[in-house]
């Protein structure tokens, strides 16, 4: 195989005038989105047929306590709407303002996360204690997962629309748009979940 | 928006390993990325051939000599999960992919170039995970389903290690989907519409649909595997009040799509090599996208034809069988195209075109047992047979690897710009076509007779035919070696090709052999009719 000389290429690519292409990358992560979507759906379908098909032994619990959820259900609710709030501030080029979002944003979802581990530390039931806890555990903490890999991504974005130095301004919007489509995603999820894990 | 390329990062991109080096470079160009796929699966596709020579060779006596019985089912668990997840995906989506779908977009790259090189750096780590469980605790036993609750109570290291492995693999393989989706729909060069494209692409961009939507349910279901594994949890353990047939549905919902993620490829790679060896126009283009549409929607709803002996409730069976009858439609659409493409053609018999005929030819047969193993009677006859076993590997073996090789000569002149040897290429193929049906075809008989599939040792009147079945594999293996010759001695002797060896109307033939880094110099061209044989070659633009 003849080696492929790559140093004329970089000379023409350096006189030339920038090439340009559309910004896919809001693409990308949707059809991620769609992925990630199909693996909680994996989860439902199960959780839905073993609620279809396998009684619980007697005497399992399986009536869940409403109060924390659907404080956990304001907070993420909520935590969309602050989250939109840090784009719009952003877009008018008010990084403070922005940044000040966001860290409200990713304090929400620490409460959610300390309030799902409340949760769990308050339950009556164990993972290995029946088909329901697992799969009650499974789901939860799945999606607990992505929520702390969001908040994770909000506490870095908010780091980045610092004044100085900071990389999120008006002009580069796409880190907090990624984010911001990605907690929603998670949002809608827990929302999803909330219906057919603790109201059904 | 729009995103400007910094001429200083493409300088600094391009500073990357030159000549051979660059194969085992973390290297972002779609071509190296694609030969990379290419090499890295046809190694798993010797280890996974070795593998299956030694099932057969097991096979060639009804009792357990050869290996132990365990150790057996060890090997055909690896054998079934190599070929699939690190021979046949990754090469006929990972390498050809890469390789082409750039050029039949008329992009310089990927639309995600970094994601891509990491959706394939993710594969030999994983696959050498896979073969290194061996030399665990065993590797795992429960073969390529991992059916609880056999996954279950088999040791537990090797299945554990199988899961990871599998899961990485699976990213990887979402991570290629994304890249391909965004690339055949966002990349496309101006002007191109999506009617225009090579019917590769409509066949990858299937594909893509198919493993990004099923690829997750996967992933979810081998993650409660491992926790039933590990953590003791009961999701398939009816002993814990779980649900096997759970396991079932989850399980097929993604590995009965994953049969079209193997296949639709190779149906898109037969369409492109056809025409150009047959010098006529790909008959029925727009009846070819809408086919491979309709087996992406109806391949998503048909995955519980595979558990028609699990309980499943009659209505159930009765929808799966309709529908997948329903898919024998499309299916047949392609099949009678590409009959048509190269009936009354101009047909050169070279390597690529003997293999895309070996194709045709075999599909045949697993495309009409397909439709045999869809009726419920006749399923729960043959379930788990070695009747399954003959019209799996009609389709994986007989079509997608036909494919396979037929690709690779078909495109080798492009990317090495050397010919490979007609001589040997056409002796691989009788080879491999003799040893391929000597091997399979028998094993229709043997299923029909009842001979279970994955147990080492079977009934003493069923030697003569397994002995023959073995003789095949033997032919098989014998079919690699001048396979592999030709590609050596080709890449140091071989001919050189031009950029343009059959004359072929579809973009990649437009730069040269092979090709410069961001594939074309200057603009790239814009192929209106990738097809449009027949006619001459100076009227085409």
């Amino acid at each position: 195989m003849t080696t492929i000389d790559s140093s004329k290429e970089i000379q023409k690519n350096n006189s030339e005038v920038n090439e340009t292409h559309e910004d896919f990358r809001m693409f990308g992560l949707i059809t991620f989105l769609i992925a990630d979507g199909m693996t909680f759906a994996g989860f439902f379908a199960a959780y839905l047929t073993y609620k279809a098909v396998n009684p619980l032994p007697d005497g399992a619990i399986y009536e869940l306590e409403l109060p924390i959820p659907t404080l956990n259900t304001i907070l993420l609710l909520v935590s969309s709407a602050t989250f939109h709030k840090a784009g719009k501030a952003l877009l008018k080029d008010k990084n403070s303002d922005s940044q000040k979002w966001l860290f409200f944003t990713a304090f929400l979802g620490i409460i959610f996360l300390i309030c799902q581990l409340f949760e769990y530390f308050h339950l009556p039931f164990g993972l290995t204690d029946n088909l329901f806890a697992s799969t009650f555990y499974a789901l939860t903490g799945f999606h607990g997962l992505h929520v702390t890999l969001g908040t994770l991504m909000i506490l870095i974005i908010a780091w980045q629309s610092r004044i100085n130095g900071g990389r999120l301004t008006s002009q580069n919007m796409f880190p907090l748009e990624a984010v911001e489509l990605y907690w929603h995603f998670v949002d809608g999820i827990w929302v999803v979940l909330f219906i057919i894990l603790y109201l059904l | 928006m729009t995103i400007s390329i910094d001429p200083q990062k493409t300088n600094n991109e391009s500073l990357q390993p030159k000549g051979w080096l660059r194969y085992f470079s973390f290297s972002l160009d779609h071509k190296v990325i694609g030969i990379q796929y290419l090499v890295c699966g046809f190694l798993f596709y010797l280890i996974g051939g070795t593998l299956a020579s030694a099932i057969r060779i097991e096979l060639a006596s009804p009792m357990s000599d050869f290996m132990p019985r365990d150790v057996y089912n060890q090997v055909l668990t690896l054998h079934g999960t190599i070929m699939i997840f690190l021979w046949i995906v990754p090469v006929v989506n990972g390498a050809f992919g890469n390789y082409l779908i750039p050029f039949y977009v008329g992009a310089r790259d990927m639309a995600f170039p970094r994601l891509n090189a990491v959706a394939f750096w993710l594969i030999p780590p994983s696959g050498l995970m896979l073969v290194a469980s061996y030399f665990v605790e065993g590797a795992a036993q429960a073969g390529w389903t991992a059916y609880p609750p056999l996954s279950i109570t088999t040791p537990q290291s090797g299945q554990i290690i199988w899961i990871l492995s599998v899961l990485l693999l699976g990213g990887s393989s979402i991570f290629g989907g994304i890249n391909f989706i965004a690339t055949i729909i966002k990349l496309r060069r101006p002007g191109l519409k999506l009617m225009q494209l090579p019917m590769y692409c409509w066949a990858m961009l299937g594909t893509s649909l198919l493993v990004v939507l099923s690829t997750p349910v996967l992933a979810g279901t081998l993650i409660l595997l491992s926790f039933d594994i590990i953590a003791n949890t009961g999701f398939f353990n009816p002993v814990l009040g779980g649900n096997v047939v759970v396991y079932q549905h989850l399980f097929w919902f993604y590995s009965h799509p994953a049969v079209y993620i193997m296949v639709l490829p190779a149906f898109g790679l037969v369409s492109e090599i056809l025409p150009v060896h047959a010098r006529k126009p790909l008959f029925g283009y727009t009846t070819m996208v809408f086919s491979i549409m309709g087996i992406v929607v109806l391949g998503l709803v048909v995955w519980a034809h595979h558990m028609f002996t699990s309980g499943t409730p009659p209505w159930m069976r009765l929808f799966f069988t309709i529908a997948t009858a329903f898919i024998a439609v499309p299916t047949g659409i392609k099949f009678f195209n590409w009959v048509a493409t190269l009936w009354g053609g101009r047909i050169s018999i070279n390597s690529a075109m003997l293999f895309s005929c070996g194709f045709i030819i075999n599909f045949v047969f697993g495309g009409i047992t397909g439709v045999a193993l869809a009726q419920v009677p006749f399923d729960i006859h043959v379930h788990d047979t070695y009747f399954v076993v003959a019209h799996f590997h009609y389709i994986v073996y007989g079509g997608t690897v036909f494919i396979i090789f037929s690709s690779i000569y078909h495109w080798f002149p492009k990317v090495a710009g050397k010919m490979l040897n007609e001589k040997l290429g056409i002796l691989h193929f009788i080879i491999t076509f003799i040893g391929f049906n000597l091997c399979f075809a028998p094993q229709h008989w043997l299923g029909l007779n009842g001979m279970p599939r994955r147990v080492a040792e079977y009934d003493p009147q069923f030697q003569f035919v397994n002995q023959i079945s073995s003789l095949g594999a033997l032919l098989m293996a014998i079919s690699t070696i001048p396979f592999i010759i030709n590609v050596f001695l080709s890449v140091r002797n071989g001919k050189n090709a031009g950029d343009n060896p059959w004359n072929a109307l579809t973009p990649e033939w437009l730069t040269s052999s092979p090709p410069p880094v961001e594939n074309w110099e200057g603009e790239a061209p814009l192929v209106e009719e990738p097809y449009g044989y027949g006619k001459e070659i100076s009227e085409q633009k």
